[in-house]
């Protein structure tokens, strides 16, 4: 626990910075990023420091970020602030709900809505171009008319919202053959190979024109108006004017025709986020050619191990971020779960209660505790440390405590007989019989907790999983592999030297 | 003098009589076999003299002193014990399996002491001292197990099935060898056994348990001429040594 609370130590000293740079954080999607991307070169050409936390799980994470400070800034879309934050229904004009986010972040939070970009981002349901036109259609009320016929891949966000395939049935009578979760990584392809044939999109990514496919359109103004603007938390708007007023350049300059562009460089031509950001930004006019970033290289060229050789540092850094996670709350979850499992051993009656407790906690889905962590610990290195740590707990009590009680009982009824005391018999007898069982223990929650490392990149944490989660966001098989490969090689690695160890303990 | 006696000790596991009432005297330098059917409660009656075992009723006393009223642990090392599986630590080396009880003592000497327990059953220190126990056969185990016991020079053994797990071969070698030492040493022993044989050589008395009580208590002899119940009879015929 005290390498948790000198963690927790090195992020406040860090926090306590006299002129902190502007967190920018994204959602875990290619649009997210990128006009993250771009609230962040505009603020450095305006001579603010920034601090890029892309990739933030989804709305509740990125936003709880905000609300506690962990992030300054965020692109957001002022139909999901009133949808999925603030849980009302959405009127139908942009303006009115522009109006009534605005007002209701100030008051509640004191955030603030900067003037949107200039372009929507709603809902599109969308269909192969020849689907479209062997049934004629060119509606949602066309599509609900031959709906039983087809099969629905939708992302699992949009099945359960209300503002998805929920308000869809009863606003259009909408139904299908079949509904398939499907992950934004992969419906488009799921589309074009004929698996299903109708999937929910966003009217501005690129990939709608790099498949040709066709978007029904809204003709009951079902999906409500989704500005995306700068969304800003309480200290930077109270604080930094000189960085709102940067932000504030880009309101109204971004519409859908150019979104769309740079959203195919970006998913479609595999162009680094960094690159298309400055692009847009120069042509925008907000950016000089002689203050431009130097963008990293097109990410189409070369093979994998040249693309690998080439971030070779940025992927070293990362796993040595990833190391430092898992040392850290394995080795806090060794110093608690061990004694507790010994403790345990002598107090049998409570014992399959406690561990139970412990494997609950392990079901939770990573993805979900790490959300509840937010308004406790906000996010960062301090909240994926806690998760880790209580991820790694089962193992090494189940593994202590019935290693311990298990241990060859010929050799313990002997201590016991002979006049060993019940310490003796655990330090002499139990404890090094039952080391194989504990160190497989150990062992486990190593490599699990390598593998769930890669998930605290949702909650800006750091590691491999970064590039897993911008891969994920921008189908770019290459970068996530760029994450996973590493982290596989970690968790063998770890594994063996934990192997190593057992073996020169064991001698 | 007495060196163990059981005064009316009873103890029930659950609904199962283990012992009902039972008295026994062991005078010093005596061994005494217990023999019997599972169940008999012989075992059950051994462990009460090192209190691995606390009986719900009666007294047990060993060299004259109440167990209830001693530390359980310095009991326990003043007590040989050889169990009937060895019980030897698999992750220590057999001079330091047999050094356990001095060593727990904090007996400075401990391994000497080992080395010359370890001689005082046929097992050559030197080759044996360092080896593993998985490396020994069955009948060498036990051995270490007896030197053991035997270790910190304790006045009294108990030991439970000690060569029952053993081939026949094996079992007379460890015999005759029990009978060396307990000649040389003079300790007292109590020897639970299934084996009518083995009581009969080892044994200066034997008692017979049934069902938690004591059939008959006496010299090899008396139990041949004179069996107490007809159980004893039945037990002795059928061990052929009846005659």
């Amino acid at each position: 626990m005290s390498a948790l609370a000198l963690a927790l130590l090195l992020v406040q000293v860090q926090g306590a910075a006299a002129t902190a740079p502007v967190i920018v954080g994204s959602k875990p999607f290619g649009e997210s990023y990128l006009l993250a991307e771009i609230f962040a070169q505009l603020l450095e050409a305006r001579g603010i420091a920034v601090d890029r936390r892309p990739g933030l799980g989804a709305t509740e994470i990125a936003f709880g970020a905000l609300r506690s400070g962990a992030a300054d800034v965020y692109p957001e879309y002022t139909g999901t602030g009133l949808l999925a934050i603030l849980g009302r229904r959405p009127p139908a004009d942009p303006r009115a709900v522009y109006g009534e986010v605005s007002r209701e972040f100030r008051a509640r939070w004191g955030m603030r809505w900067l003037p949107p970009l200039g372009f929507e981002n709603t809902y599109a349901i969308a269909v192969r171009r020849q689907t479209a036109e062997s049934l004629g259609l060119a509606t949602l009320s066309d599509l609900a008319r031959v709906g039983p016929r087809l099969r629905a891949g939708l992302t699992p966000d949009f099945i359960g919202r209300a503002d998805g395939l929920p308000g869809l049935r009863s606003a259009y009578g909408l139904r299908f053959a079949e509904v398939r979760a499907l992950l934004p990584a992969v419906k488009y392809q799921a589309l074009a190979a004929g698996e299903v044939d109708v999937i929910d999109g966003y009217s501005t990514d690129g990939f709608i024109a790099r498949y040709d496919l066709a978007v029904l359109r809204d003709d009951r103004s079902f999906f409500p108006p989704y500005q995306a603007a700068a969304l800003v938390g309480r200290r930077l708007s109270e604080e930094r004017p000189d960085a709102v007023a940067a932000l504030t350049e880009l309101s109204g300059r971004l519409d859908e025709a150019t979104m769309r562009r740079l959203n195919q460089r970006l998913e479609v031509d595999g162009a680094a986020v960094a690159a298309v950001a400055g692009d847009a930004l120069r042509g925008l006019g907000l950016l000089d050619s002689v203050s431009a970033r130097v963008g990293d290289q097109e990410r189409a060229r070369g093979g994998l191990w040249a693309y690998l050789w080439n971030r070779r540092g940025y992927l070293a850094a990362l796993t040595g971020r990833h190391v430092l996670l898992v040392l850290v709350s394995l080795g806090a979850a060794v110093m608690v779960a061990l004694p507790l499992g010994l403790l345990l051993e002598r107090r049998r009656g409570s014992a399959e209660t406690v561990i139970r407790m412990a494997g609950v906690l392990q079901t939770l889905p990573s993805i979900a505790l790490l959300a509840f962590m937010i308004p406790l610990l906000g996010i960062g290195v301090v909240p994926a440390l806690v998760a880790l740590f209580l991820y790694s707990i089962y193992p090494i009590l189940r593994n202590t405590y019935s290693g311990v009680r298990d241990a060859a009982p010929d050799a313990v009824a002997a201590g016991w007989a002979l006049g060993m005391t019940p310490g003796q018999v655990l330090r002499w007898v139990r404890l090094p019989l039952a080391a194989p069982v504990i160190m497989a223990g150990i062992r486990t929650a190593a490599v699990i907790n390598v593998g769930t490392a890669t998930l605290a990149a949702f909650i800006g944490a750091g590691g491999l999983g970064d590039p897993i989660a911008a891969g994920l966001a921008l189908s770019d098989s290459r970068m996530i592999l760029s994450g996973a490969l590493p982290a596989a090689l970690l968790a063998l690695a770890v594994d063996g030297v934990l192997g190593w160890i057992e073996r020169a303990v064991g001698r | 003098m007495l060196a163990l006696q059981a005064i009316d000790v009873s103890r029930r596991f659950g609904a199962v009589t283990a012992l009902e009432r039972v008295s026994l005297e062991v005078v010093r330098g005596e061994c005494v076999a217990l023999i019997g059917e599972s169940g008999s409660g012989k075992t059950t009656l051994l462990r009460c003299f090192n209190r691995l075992t606390i009986p719900d009723a009666g007294r047990v006393l060993v060299e004259g002193a109440d167990v209830s009223a001693v530390n359980p642990f310095e009991l326990r090392r003043s007590i040989g014990y050889v169990p009937q599986d060895g019980g030897l630590l698999p992750h220590w080396r057999v001079r330091r399996n047999v050094a356990l009880v001095p060593w727990l003592r904090g007996a400075r000497d401990d391994r000497e002491r080992a080395d010359r327990a370890l001689a005082l059953v046929g097992m050559d220190p030197s080759e044996y001292g360092e080896r593993w126990p998985r490396e020994l056969s069955g009948g060498q185990r036990q051995r270490v197990a007896v030197a053991r016991a035997l270790a910190p020079r304790p006045d009294v053994v108990l030991l439970d099935e000690p060569f029952g797990a053993l081939d026949a071969i094996t079992r007379a070698d460890l015999q005759s060898t029990f009978l060396a030492v307990r000649r040389e040493l003079g300790f007292t022993a109590m020897l639970v056994t299934h084996d009518i044989a083995e009581a009969f050589l080892l044994a200066d008395r034997i008692a017979v348990l049934r069902a938690g009580r004591v059939e008959q208590v006496g010299p090899a002899d008396e139990l041949r001429e004179a069996p107490a119940t007809p159980y004893v009879a039945e037990l002795l015929r059928r061990a052929r040594v009846a005659s």
